[in-house]
């Protein structure tokens, strides 16, 4: 399929979605899996690429605490992602590298081993099935035995797994094509106008038409939600992260802060900083994450970086998604999420039939924008 | 950690570096000159004053000529930092803050801190990469790298050895190994038969720089003399063997296909400015057709798009070590200048005389841009290819993902894993950018190129875990949930 | 082992002992790892992560990666950018780096 620079007439598909990155890419695949004619309308190789900065966990442990649904909603992908991938995999041929041996939250004192304890328990109090175990240090060693003694211990939650984010989004991607998606690449989305049952986008390359249309194009969303009566809180939020040289295998589990892939590089994270939309990298952050892997990985010491990057996360002001549907202009929908591997196999399974047509999964009721306009509401589940 | 503050840290010793340092010193400014190397000189005027060879005339008069510059150096008074490697340059508080690696595999190095008001990157060329199958085989090198060995170590090339390309790095080569009693196996020349005609309207102009051709053709007359068979015109060249260079194929101009057996292939099909440095900063860059390759915008004093960050040398654009030298002087007198150690009057006047120079040393460059540049079928290797030496990526596989709409090399690099590797794009990224420029049929200057970013060069854990004392107010963030 | 590169006649230089391989050379202090190796005649100084392939010296001013060997222990080390010194151990890079 070759770019093509002429202007089009309005291109009519059933659904349109603003933004080719993880979110995006899952809901579109998904869509377009029912056999609905879908466009992704993806922006320019120098975008705020959010797909790009991810660490690539499939994360669950520790979410929800104040929101018992998003460890429910995280927990429910992660139980999807084996399949997910499998099915990529048969369609694309392309392997999203992912593998569930369970997740490590590496604790340097037992202050901090006290106090993830605590909150572990706090979510488990809420629902039993998210399962999680207290290593102390003889624990912790024997299943990772590279990792510091001078650790206090770990936590450990069987739901916790990772994937390579790039190969994910490039499977999702060449799948979409597939099913006879329609991957649009430098066609930024410039302006959304509802009409009577239908809407009109307007791309760098033209007009297209579809009767619902899918605003996942990350911290565009808020340029893009006023356009069809909604609002999209959010604030970029900076991650600096370092990968390493490809190292023989030495760690089994993926942690919050190291993991090491496949093709046995390691990336190190990971900071949360408002540094506005500069995704640059600082000498100090830099140090930080070098020292934190380093104190729980002495073994890294010597191990030689050979990339780092600076990314931007789409950050509600609650951390948690928003999944929505326009009131004023129905066949809108707004998806926001800053864990767009651990979700990707959710989106694609649940959210795409949703947004296809389907009725709004319960799971999802909590998700919705409205909830920052009344702040009593925002934890009150 | 060592930390050092200067008002000039310069990056690269060799002929731009090197004049920029003496130009800077003498207008009163405190300079440091960081460089990889053992000792001043850069890739052209490497080991020129401690050269290992009985008879170092072999290597020529302007290698030789380096000798007179490196020792203007020496006493310039500028803090020469030798065997470091610079891997990231910030800005912290209007200052430039470079990261250096000191002395790299060595117990008792470690790493420096230079903060600087001003940056000059004279980083130089590499050797244009030339993706062609086979090309990653042991026993397969640039010529650069072959005359590296022959500059620093006194060792030349088995007279076995074919060389393979265009250029005058070729003839130069050829003609220090035949003044050494060396010979070479053959030449295959990949320069285009006609591209003489391409090249003749730039002839005229390029009289200026007569000096240039007329050593050219000398070299090339003495290699023609002694011998050395040279195949003209060769096309559809590739190396083949098992585990390691045994032979090379290519059809010369007149279509006949040819075989020779060898171990030893040195490739070169000219040199493109190293832009890792200035990437990383951000500085803007371009597209430069004629030369088939991607230059740093810079002013003609060698100011750059970021301030406080001067480029100059072939890093900026290639010109050659004359060229480069005037442009050292030329980026120090502006960098004096702006720092207020040079008035205006002064500044104009020194200028002058290294604009004029540097303007006539690169007057013979269009014509030998149109002559050796290589034409887009050289730079767009076949599928089976490996473009991305370090992740051994395919043309194949990248034309395969660029033809399913993929954005740009950042995409590319995120699907592929070109330019993941420790070279971090120096040897795959020009290819990438044109292949997917062909499959889509844009301009390579739309399609772009690989962000960069520090480190420039793979650095350890433990170095940048110890590069910064955190301060008490530091912290990394913490989410909202 | 064919021929790759041979002195030519040179300044009297000190020799230090290296150990490539287990094999014992000396080589003029001037020598990088790289040169030393292709003076030897060995073409190739490891074998790739990736894939397992072959790979050797390929630009000589530490910019392709390729001449990566292990020294005294240290794995992934530039041999072109790297100079010999006395006893030093030189082992070619199989893979992937194994940390300690």
């Amino acid at each position: 399929m070759h770019e093509k620079q002429a202007h089009n007439n309005a291109r009519h598909y059933d659904v349109i979605v603003a933004g080719g990155g993880l979110v995006g890419m899952a809901i579109a695949y998904g869509i377009a899996r029912t056999g609905k004619r879908v466009a992704v309308c993806d922006g320019a190789d120098s975008a705020h690429r959010a797909a790009r900065g991810n660490f690539g966990l499939v994360w669950v442990q520790g979410k929800g605490s104040r929101c018992l649904p998003y460890a429910q909603w995280s927990r429910e992908s992660s139980a999807r992602w084996s399949a997910f991938a499998a099915q990529l995999q048969r369609e694309t041929g392309v392997d999203a590298g992912f593998e569930r041996p369970g997740g490590i939250e590496l604790c340097e004192t037992a202050e901090q081993l006290d106090a993830g304890h605590r909150l572990l328990e706090s979510i488990r109090a809420q629902d039993a099935s998210l399962a999680y175990e207290v290593l102390d240090i003889k624990a912790l060693k024997a299943r990772v035995p590279t990792a510091s003694d001078a650790l206090a211990g770990a936590l450990y939650s069987p739901h916790d797994g990772h994937a390579s984010p790039l190969y994910t989004l490039r499977a999702m991607q060449e799948a979409f094509q597939l099913h006879g998606g329609a991957y649009l690449p430098r066609n930024e989305v410039r302006e959304i106008r509802p009409r009577a049952g239908r809407f009109e986008v307007d791309t760098a390359n033209g007009t297209l038409e579809a009767e619902r249309v899918v605003l996942a194009a990350g911290l565009d969303n808020a340029r893009l939600a006023p356009m069809v009566g909604m609002h999209s809180p959010i604030t970029p939020l900076r991650g600096q992260i370092m990968v390493t040289e490809r190292l023989q295998p030495f760690l089994d589990y993926p942690t919050l802060v190291v993991r090491q892939t496949r093709e046995g590089s390691v990336l190190l994270g990971d900071s949360a900083e408002p540094a506005g939309f500069d995704d640059g990298q600082t000498r100090a952050v830099m140090a930080d994450i070098a020292r934190r892997a380093r104190t729980a990985f002495p073994l890294l010491a010597h191990a030689r970086i050979v990339r780092s990057w600076g990314a931007l996360r789409i950050m509600t002001p609650d951390g948690l998604p928003v999944y929505e549907e326009s009131s004023a202009h129905p066949g809108a929908f707004l998806a926001i999420c800053h864990s767009g591997v651990t979700l990707a196999a959710a989106h694609a399974d649940v959210i795409a039939p949703w947004i296809a047509g389907g009725g709004k999964p319960a799971i999802l009721h909590p998700f919705v924008a409205t909830r920052f306009s009344n702040p009593t509401d925002a934890h009150a589940f | 950690m060592t930390q050092v503050k200067c008002d000039l840290l310069i990056v690269g010793a060799g002929p731009a570096g090197m004049s920029a340092a003496i130009e800077a010193r003498a207008a009163g400014l405190d300079v440091v000159v960081a460089d990889e190397g053992h000792a001043p000189g850069g890739q052209i005027y490497r080991d020129a004053a401690q050269s290992p060879l009985a008879d170092a005339t072999v290597l020529g008069d302007d290698y030789l000529a380096g000798r007179a510059l490196i020792e203007r150096f020496a006493g310039s008074g500028a803090k020469h930092l030798a065997r470091c490697v610079v891997w990231q340059v910030a800005f912290e508080d209007g200052r430039g803050i470079a990261m250096l690696t000191r002395k790299p595999h060595d117990e008792r190095g470690g790493t420096l801190e230079v903060t600087a008001r001003a940056v000059l990157i004279a980083t130089g060329a590499q050797e244009r990469p030339w993706p062609v199958q086979g090309w990653t085989l042991p026993g397969v090198m640039g010529i650069g790298a072959a005359q590296t060995l022959l500059k620093s170590s006194g060792l030349a090339p088995s007279q076995d050895a074919v060389l393979a390309g265009s250029g005058p790095l070729l003839w130069l080569f050829a003609s220090q190994l035949l003044k050494s009693g060396r010979r070479v196996r053959a030449i295959v020349d990949t320069t285009p038969p006609h591209a003489w005609r391409t090249a003749l309207p730039h002839a005229l102009p390029a009289l200026a720089g007569a000096d240039y051709l007329l050593k050219g053709l000398r070299m090339m007359r003495a290699v023609k003399q002694a011998g050395t068979p040279i195949h003209r015109g060769a096309s559809a060249f590739s190396i083949e063997g098992d585990g390691r260079a045994e032979r090379v194929r290519f059809v010369d101009a007149s279509g006949a296909q040819h075989v020779i057996h060898t171990s030893l292939v040195l490739l070169h099909q000219g040199v493109i400015p190293s832009t890792q440095l200035p990437r990383s900063l951000g500085c803007e860059h371009e597209w430069d057709a004629p030369s088939a390759c991607w230059r740093p915008r810079t002013d003609a004093r060698g100011r750059s798009s970021v301030e406080r960050v001067w480029i100059a040398g072939d890093g900026a654009g290639i010109g050659g070590a004359i060229a480069a030298m005037h442009a050292g002087t030329l980026a120090a007198l502006d960098i004096a200048h702006e720092l207020g150690a040079l008035d205006a009057a002064t500044h104009d006047a020194r200028s002058r005389p290294a604009l004029r120079a540097m303007k006539r040393h690169l007057a013979v460059r269009p014509l030998l841009d149109a002559l050796y540049t290589p034409p887009a079928a050289l730079r767009r290797p076949a599928d089976g290819v490996i473009v991305c030496r370090c992740e051994e990526v395919s043309a194949g596989e990248i034309r395969r993902i660029a033809a399913l709409g993929c954005q740009g090399p950042n995409q590319m690099k995120a699907f592929s894993r070109c330019g993941m590797g420790p070279c971090q794009g120096r040897w795959c990224g020009t290819a990438v950018s044109e292949l997917i420029a062909q499959v889509q049929q844009r301009s390579v200057s739309d399609v772009g190129y690989y962000r960069i970013r520090a480190p420039i060069k793979p650095v350890t854990i433990d170095e940048i875990a110890d590069s910064i004392a955190l301060d008490d107010d530091f912290t990394r963030g913490e989410f909202p949930s | 082992m064919p021929t790759l590169f041979e002195p030519l006649a040179t300044m009297p230089a000190r020799t230090v002992r290296i150990d490539i391989d287990g094999t014992e050379r000396h080589v003029p202090t001037h020598y990088s790892i790289a040169a030393a190796l292709l003076e030897s005649g060995a073409a190739s100084c490891r074998t790739t992560p990736v894939s397992g392939t072959a790979r050797g010296p390929f630009c000589m001013m530490g910019v392709c990666f390729d001449c990566l060997v292990e020294v005294d222990g240290v794995p992934n080390v530039q041999a072109c950018m790297t100079r010999v010194r006395d006893g030093m151990r030189v082992r070619a890079m199989s893979g992937k780096a194994r940390l300690a």
